[in-house]
């Protein structure tokens, strides 16, 4: 491990490793990748499914493929991947202290790409009360288990959520054996594709219980029933089971972020970036899922390309904005919009804003604002939470740069 | 050391903080003593849900039992745990009055504090408070600083008592619940368990929960155990800085109220509730209990309600029908009862282990100093003091402790190993939880739970599938 690099990667996911192989094709010398699992890939080395790599590779692969695929990617671009490495502490604008088998390590890089990821909310984030019995699962626990190790998770499941990796954990219960029962979702509809819910909940015969909320988990050594609200009528309903599978509720990994005393979002939990996923502290940048919990890994992997050829630029000239850009905020029924700042030359990734709701809505009209000034506006016959949705960037042209936050909202 | 023929001069029933701080007390002495616990691990119930706070007993109502152990176990813990790597953390406490009612309270709270013999206590100003505590919601008048009341680590503290006594000579039988003790000839007790039938000269009731029960098949209907649910919320370490000491609020004729603390892993708990139920295995979570939480969070602390939370815990305290610890002697019987112990046991713990050898004393039982009496060293789990993942010196000797296999609490592989082949062991993933603190943080498994299932059954030889009680096909 050298004391100093060029670029550090904190983050060996698709978006890191993303970033590394693309530093590596423009000629940066040396790049750094740490990742604190044992194996890099990030969370596509569990999902053991078809579906991944579509618009950054142009293929279909399987997620342990893609993940593979991308370590080896990294590996022969010449990057130096650093696996059981966590990136503990910030030591100042761009070093950071390591934490390895090899020991404590301080590494001072010229620019720094930050790609931490995402993780599901568990169960006590939700608030949901009951028994603290064995069986109460995240889809990551659950395709560890079996997936990563061959393991029994149990006979009969509850799975909380219905957006993608909700399906993609229902695969993986028939994988090992166990039966859904249910799926259950606040929302009045599923949040996926209808192909991928025909290959999961549609082909095993899984019910979907829309507008239905958890209100508690029994069970006194492993899990024995939970009990369900149904948000329309009111009524309680119980429902047997033995395992409950908390799906989706991403949140960005963002403490390392939020440590070191950059800006950060209130909407995406991020740090804040403009256009060219640049943070507020010089040199640093983020890309992936930590900055748009979650898309899908392409998208993330396509993040990270971003970052690391506005980095390598960075590299090359030096310039960095001498001012903050301006902010885009919003408020529910918006949930955020990444990247959640812009400058006025500086477009996001593929020319795109990602943002989501929190609710369905029909026939809703977004919009971006500064001031009394409606910058853009769109509008859609549908919006539902969980699933991508972009708005184009034509328009950051017009936003004045010493002007009050841009609103992202939607009537 | 499951020979039933063998005859204990003193066997401890209840292997909570109490049961455990009684039998380290005993190992410094020529006895045979075991300690017996229904659970398969030590500290399982009341002492592994509880506010973790040491005491200094300054809202004690003076003049009971309680009052005088809490302030003499505040001084012996206070003084073990930086010897024995307990993690401790000297904050303080501030008891915060929110209006004129609360306000008028105060002289009152700092006068039984002196009568209970704690003069250190002083008033601060609302100016002085919001400097000190300024995430504190506006509004609040006035408080005392209670400048002793501390955290501590409340799994440590059972678990270095059980570890002290059993390389000091103690037998520990987990799975045990006591079923019968008959009296046999001799005057010795026949205690009962599926495990194992021990005898023993002197039996100490440290039961916790069931102490009621227990004290029951000695003949005894002194006292009813009523738990009292107290359900608490932790916050994510990210909320650490918001909060420097114990925040306290005026207490109630029912209850000491909600408080927020830091804790010594680093994270902020806000609690507890206060109901009286009848079930004494029913720890889970009510959605009244977290919804009057997070109100009186709001209420005192709003910024901590922007944070995630990392867990919700029940803790069931040992409340009776009397206002005090039912601390007994039965000179007769050679039987002492430790029961009715409340949320105040970890802090009093050492106190009556004191005060029970000394009764065993009184009953007859030679004391006579072991010729060794081994000191513990427990694996530093505080936040306070340097971790493992952070000790070159440490991981340059064995790789296993710079592999971090718990992401949020940081927790190496090499304390995981070392938790499970410790003299009082990790057999199930909830002892590994209490030992290293892996899987207690704010992912809940997300990363690592696979991973160290698979560490606890290569060790214990049970299967992944058994430590994750899934149910078999045949079920």
């Amino acid at each position: 491990m050298p004391a100093t690099t060029d670029v550090l990667v904190i983050g060996g996911g698709p978006a890191g490793l993303a970033a590394a192989i693309e530093l590596r094709r423009l000629g940066v010398a040396r790049v750094t990748v740490v990742e604190r699992e044992r194996e890099l890939g990030g969370i596509p080395r569990h999902a053991d499914h078809i579906g991944f790599g579509l618009r950054d590779l142009r293929r279909l692969l399987t997620g342990p493929a893609y993940a593979r695929r991308y370590a080896d990617g990294a590996r022969a671009a010449g990057a130096e991947l650093l696996s059981e490495t966590t990136a503990a502490e910030w030591l100042g604008a761009t070093a950071v202290r390591l934490a390895s088998p090899r020991g404590v390590e301080d590494v001072e890089a010229r620019a720094i790409i930050l790609a931490t990821g995402c993780r599901e909310r568990p169960r006590s984030a939700r608030l949901v009360p009951g028994d603290r019995a064995a069986g109460i699962l995240t889809t990551g626990s659950l395709q560890q288990l079996v997936h990563l190790h061959g393991r029994g998770v149990g006979r009969r499941a509850v799975v909380v959520g219905a957006e993608h990796v909700s399906f993609s954990a229902v695969l993986t219960l028939a994988h090992a054996g166990v039966r859904t029962e249910a799926m259950i979702t606040e929302h009045p509809r599923h949040q996926t594709y209808a192909p991928f819910k025909w290959l999961s909940a549609t082909r095993l015969r899984v019910p979907i219980l829309t507008a239905h909320r958890l209100a508690r988990i029994e069970g006194r050594a492993r899990v024995s029933a939970v009990d369900l609200i149904d948000l329309r009528s009111g009524a309680a309903r119980r429902l047997e089971c033995d395992t409950v599978v908390f799906t989706g509720d991403w949140i960005p990994d963002h403490e390392l972020a939020r440590r070191s005393g950059m800006a950060m979002d209130a909407s995406t939990h991020a740090p804040r970036v403009d256009g060219a996923l640049r943070t507020s502290v010089r040199g640093v940048f983020g890309a992936g899922n930590l900055l748009h919990a979650a898309e899908t890994a392409d998208v993330a992997a396509l993040g990270g390309r971003h970052a690391a050829r506005r980095a390598a630029l960075f590299l090359r000239d030096g310039r960095w904005p001498a001012t903050p850009p301006v902010a885009i905020l919003c408020a529910p029924p918006v949930q955020w919009v990444s990247p959640s700042a812009v400058l006025p030359d500086d477009p996001p990734q593929q020319r795109r804003f990602r943002w989501r709701v929190l609710q369905v809505r029909r026939n809703a009209v977004a919009s971006v604002s500064q001031g009394e000034l409606i910058l853009w506006r769109r509008h859609y016959v549908s919006l539902v939470p969980s699933l991508p949705l972009t708005a184009p960037a034509h328009w950051i042209d017009a936003v004045d740069p010493s002007g009050p936050p841009l609103q992202f909202t939607i009537d | 050391m499951n020979d039933a023929s063998e005859i204990y001069d003193v066997v401890v029933i209840g292997a909570g903080v109490v049961g455990c701080a009684i039998a380290r007390e005993l190992a410094r002495y020529r006895l045979r003593c075991a300690l017996l616990d229904a659970a398969d691990d030590v500290g399982t119930g009341t002492s592994k849900a509880n506010t973790a706070i040491l005491h200094t007993g300054f809202d004690a109502k003076p003049g009971t039992t309680e009052a005088r152990l809490v302030r003499r176990g505040h001084a012996l813990l206070g003084a073990y745990a930086e010897n024995a790597g307990i993690a401790l953390e000297r904050t303080g406490a501030l008891l915060v009055a929110w209006d004129d009612a609360q306000l008028a309270e105060l002289p009152r709270i700092a006068h039984d504090a002196r009568r209970n013999g704690y003069d250190a206590i002083r008033d601060v100003c609302a100016e002085e408070l919001y400097r000190r505590e300024p995430a504190l919601c506006p509004g609040a008048r006035a408080a005392l600083e209670i400048p002793d009341e501390s955290i501590i680590c409340p799994f440590t503290t059972p678990l270095a008592f059980a570890t002290q006594a059993v390389i000091n000579g103690v037998a520990l039988f987990l799975d045990a619940p006591l079923t019968v003790a008959a009296r046999i000839d001799g005057g010795l007790w026949r205690l009962h368990t599926p495990r194992a039938t021990l005898l023993a000269r002197h039996v100490v009731n440290a039961a916790g929960l069931r102490a009621d029960e227990v004290d029951r098949l000695f003949g005894h209907t002194l006292f009813t155990v009523t738990p009292r649910r107290g359900e608490l919320i932790v916050f994510d370490k990210l909320a650490r800085p918001l909060v420097s000491h114990i925040v306290l609020q005026v207490p109630t004729k029912v209850s000491k109220g909600v408080l927020v603390s830091p804790t010594v892993f680093g994270n902020v708990m806000l609690g507890p509730t206060a109901d009286d139920i009848d079930d004494k295995s029913a720890t889970g979570s009510t959605a009244a209990g977290i919804e009057a939480l997070l109100r009186r969070g709001r209420a005192i602390m709003p910024r901590l309600l922007e944070e995630e939370v990392t867990a919700i815990y029940v803790g069931l305290r040992a409340a009776t029908e009397h206002g005090d610890y039912q601390l007994r002697f039965e000179a007769e019987q050679r039987y002492v009862c430790a029961g009715g112990i409340r949320s105040t046991g970890l802090t009093a713990s050492m106190a009556i282990a004191e005060e029970v050898v000394a009764g065993l004393s009184d009953m007859g039982l030679r004391l006579e100093p072991a010729s060794e009496f081994r000191t513990v060293h427990m694996p530093a789990l505080g936040e306070a003091s340097p971790r493992p993942w952070c000790d070159r010196e440490r991981i340059g000797v064995d790789p296993e402790y710079g592999r971090v296999v718990c992401h949020c609490e940081r927790v190496s592989r090499g304390e995981i190993l070392a938790a499970l082949a410790s003299p009082v062991p990790a057999r199930t993933l909830d002892g590994v939880r209490r030992r290293t603190r892996a899987l207690l943080g704010r992912c809940q498994g997300f990363f690592c739970l696979a991973q160290v299932a698979e560490m606890v059954a290569t060790t214990t030889g049970e299967s992944v599938e058994a430590l994750l009680r899934v149910p078999r096909m045949d079920e």
